[in-house]
């Protein structure tokens, strides 16, 4: 049964570099352009806030998602998303959560299981909301959004253009779910020199946040 | 009344506190001036052991909705090395030592630490240096610390989508 897993997880990642090949769609778009936020414990969620505070209402509706251990984040949403109201007059925004999928220092094989189970959500989820473009920040939960996204870019369903900024508090080490989405994402966007020199496709604007 | 404010956000950090409430430790704070001692302690000990009648007033919490009353208080800030901790301060513009927990193994939130200290914005020590650290400072020394900028984030995400 052991050997099952590896074999199980191994699947739907051989789909994702024939995801990779179908991308590349460049050209202008008309906005509003659906936006697809994945939240995270802690500072994740307060340095993406930060992230969307200077972008502009063609990136409407705002579709948060969260793991559902999280008990911060709803609120500084909800208020962040309530002062963005006091300027925007059609602000639209959405709350949704998903098992959360590794808590801190969780072991290797069992976070493979638990990714397996965030992913059964977070598929259905993705393909409701069809976002445009997916904007995460490294919070575990990101990597089974992100896999969903590019099954559904596979499928033919829905291409989102993902974009993954590395906390402000990665300077010389890339966490886990960089490390992963870093040959996924679209955009991989780092905030210290180091880490654009360690992994030269990133992209780097100084300080973000 | 100069004061100090000693936080080590989420965590439990006694060996901060115990340090700081130390009688070497409060000696050199108060022969620096400072006269009140604010501890935010956390998941750790409420009740920090003080010998004597220290010569600073001592108060003591464990969590607040947010710190940023206690942080523009505050004359010089005593972190852990959280990154929220340490940017809240910042950007409140208090000089900032950030003490590392040496019990926290594999700890990266050390590399944020460490960088903003070689970038010249904090002090930066464990608890067996930190009463040396705190007689030998110069706070004059520090560089303010400019704020991040997320319009560049905005720039290039319209340039990407094609937006513009």
């Amino acid at each position: 049964m052991q050997s099952l897993l590896p074999v199980a997880l191994l699947l739907p990642l051989l789909l994702v570099p024939l995801a990779l090949l179908a991308r590349r769609r460049r050209g202008r778009r008309t906005p509003p352009l659906r936006l697809l936020v994945v939240a995270g414990s802690g500072g994740h969620t307060t340095e993406i806030l930060r992230l969307l505070s200077c972008l502009s209402e063609s990136y409407s509706p705002r579709h948060y998602i969260f793991a559902d251990s999280d008990k911060m984040s709803e609120a500084k949403i909800r208020s962040f998303e309530q002062k963005r109201a006091e300027t925007f007059s059609n602000s639209q925004f959405t709350l949704d959560r998903i098992p959360r999928s590794r808590e801190v220092r969780q072991s290797w094989t069992s976070s493979v299981v638990t990714t397996l189970y965030s992913l059964l959500y977070s598929l259905p989820l993705t393909y409701r909301l069809k976002p445009d473009l997916i904007l995460c920040n490294g919070p575990g939960t990101c990597v089974p959004v992100c896999i969903s996204a590019l099954l559904l870019g596979l499928l033919g369903i829905k291409r989102a253009i993902i974009v993954y900024v590395e906390s402000i508090c990665r300077v010389e080490t890339l966490s886990l779910s960089g490390k992963i989405l870093y040959y996924f994402s679209d955009y991989f966007i780092v905030q210290w020199p180091d880490l654009k020199e360690k992994y030269p496709k990133s992209v780097y604007l100084g300080r973000i946040v | 009344m100069k004061s100090v404010f000693v936080t080590v956000g989420t965590t439990s950090f006694d060996d901060l506190i115990a340090t700081v409430c130390s009688p070497a430790a409060l000696q050199v704070l108060q022969s620096r001036g400072y006269q009140k001692l604010v501890l935010q302690v956390g998941r750790g000990e409420l009740k920090p052991a003080l010998r004597g009648s220290p010569a600073l007033a001592v108060e003591a919490f464990r969590f607040k909705d947010s710190l940023a009353e206690d942080l523009r208080r505050a004359d010089l800030v005593i972190s852990h090395a959280g990154a929220g901790s340490c940017l809240e301060t910042l950007e409140e513009g208090k000089p900032l030592i950030v003490v590392t927990n040496e019990k926290l193994m594999d700890n990266h939130q050390l590399e944020l630490a460490k960088q903003l200290h070689r970038d010249g914005h904090v002090l930066y020590c464990n608890c067996s240096t930190l009463v040396e650290t705190l007689q030998s400072m110069d706070l004059s020394t520090l560089k303010p610390y400019p704020p991040g900028q997320p319009e560049k984030f905005a720039l290039f995400l319209d340039k990407v989508v094609g937006f513009q």
